[in-house]
C-alpha cells in the first residue's frame, strides 16, 4: 500500500507520518496542499499540526484546499483516509467525519502518553497525545446513531480522557469506515525507541479498509 | 457577525473568565460566554447567512447572528 501524506502550511507532523507510512506500507510520499493530484496513492494521511495557523477554527481553512477537495472525492470512492489530531479537525470541518473538536476542558495544551481502547476488539493501545483542542463533541442523538453504526473507533481508557471528550471518544469513523480520525498520534508510536509501536495497529486497520 | 458557543455546550473559556471576576470585585455576573466578532464590508448582505453557514461558524457547536450597520 502506497500512502500519501498531505502537507499544509503549518503542518508539523507530516515527517513522522511519512516515516510511519514507510514503516507500515510499501512507500509513502508527501502531497502538497495546492495540488489536486493525489499522485496515485492508495491511502491518505491528513497529519497533525496547525494548518493555515488554525485561523478561525482548527481545520476550518484547510478543508478548502485543492488537496482536500481531491481527498473528499477519493474518500467517497472508498479510499482509506486517516486524520490525526489537526487532520481529525480538518476531516470534521470538511464534513467527512461527524462531530467537532473543542477547546480542552481545562484550557490547557496537554502532551502525554495515553491509553486507548479500540472499540469492538477491546485492544489497548499506548500512544502519545498532544493537543489544545481535542474535546470531541457531537449532539447526543448523533452519538447514539454513531454507536449503533459502529462509528466509534477508539475511546480513552479510564483516567485518560484529559480533554473532556463526550463518552471518552478519542477517534471516530464515517459510516463506511474508510475515513478515520483520532486526536492521539499513532505516527509517533511506530518504533520501540520511542516506547511503543502500538501506533502501527492504527495504520494496519486502515490498510484493512483498503483491502 | 457575532459567533458564540451554542447554548448547552460547555464553554470553558467563558467559565474561566467568570471565575476570575469575583477576585476583581465584580459580583453578580453569570453565564459568561466568549465568542468572536467578524467585521466586514459586503456589497450584497444577503449572502452573509450562507457565508456564516459555510465558513465563519461551525453550526454544530456555534450560533451566529448578523448585524448590518
Amino acid at each position: 500500500m502506497i500512502w500519501g501524506v498531505l502537507q499544509f502550511p503549518g503542518s508539523c507532523d507530516e515527517r513522522d507520518a511519512l516515516h510511519a507510512c514507510e514503516v507500515h506500507g510499501d512507500g509513502a510520499r508527501l502531497l502538497w496542499h495546492e495540488s489536486r493530484d493525489l499522485d496515485g496513492v492508495d491511502g491518505v494521511v491528513v497529519p497533525g499540526g496547525f494548518s493555515y495557523g488554525d485561523y478561525l477554527r482548527a481545520g476550518a481553512i484547510a478543508r478548502f484546499s485543492p488537496a482536500m477537495e481531491a481527498v473528499a472525492e477519493a474518500a467517497a470512492g472508498g479510499m482509506p483516509v486517516l486524520g490525526i489530531c489537526n487532520g481529525f479537525q480538518v476531516l470534521c470541518e470538511a464534513g467527512l467525519l461527524p462531530g467537532a473538536l473543542l477547546r480542552n476542558v481545562e484550557l490547557r495544551f496537554r502532551c502525554h502518553q495515553v491509553e486507548l481502547i479500540e472499540e469492538g476488539t477491546g485492544e489497548r493501545l499506548s500512544i502519545p497525545a498532544k493537543h489544545g483542542e481535542g474535546r470531541y463533541y457531537a449532539p447526543d442523538a448523533l452519538l447514539d446513531e454513531m454507536e449503533t453504526n459502529g462509528q466509534i473507533a477508539y475511546r480513552y481508557a479510564e483516567g485518560h480522557n484529559s480533554n473532556g471528550s463526550v463518552r471518552d471518544i478519542a477517534g471516530v469513523t464515517n459510516e463506511r469506515g474508510n475515513v478515520l480520525g483520532l486526536m492521539p498520534h499513532p505516527e509517533h508510536a511506530v518504533d520501540p525507541l520511542t516506547g511503543s509501536t502500538d501506533g502501527l495497529r492504527v495504520f494496519e486497520r486502515m490498510s484493512g479498509v483498503a483491502a | 457577525m457575532l459567533i458564540r458557543p451554542k447554548e448547552g455546550i460547555l464553554d470553558p473559556q467563558g467559565k474561566a473568565v467568570e471565575r476570575a471576576l469575583p477576585a476583581l470585585g465584580f459580583e453578580g455576573i453569570e453565564h459568561v460566554h466568549v465568542g468572536r466578532m467578524v467585521e466586514l464590508e459586503a456589497e450584497s448582505p444577503e449572502q452573509l447567512g450562507e457565508l456564516c453557514e459555510k465558513l465563519l461558524a461551525n453550526t454544530l457547536i456555534e450560533d451566529y447572528e448578523i448585524q448590518t450597520l
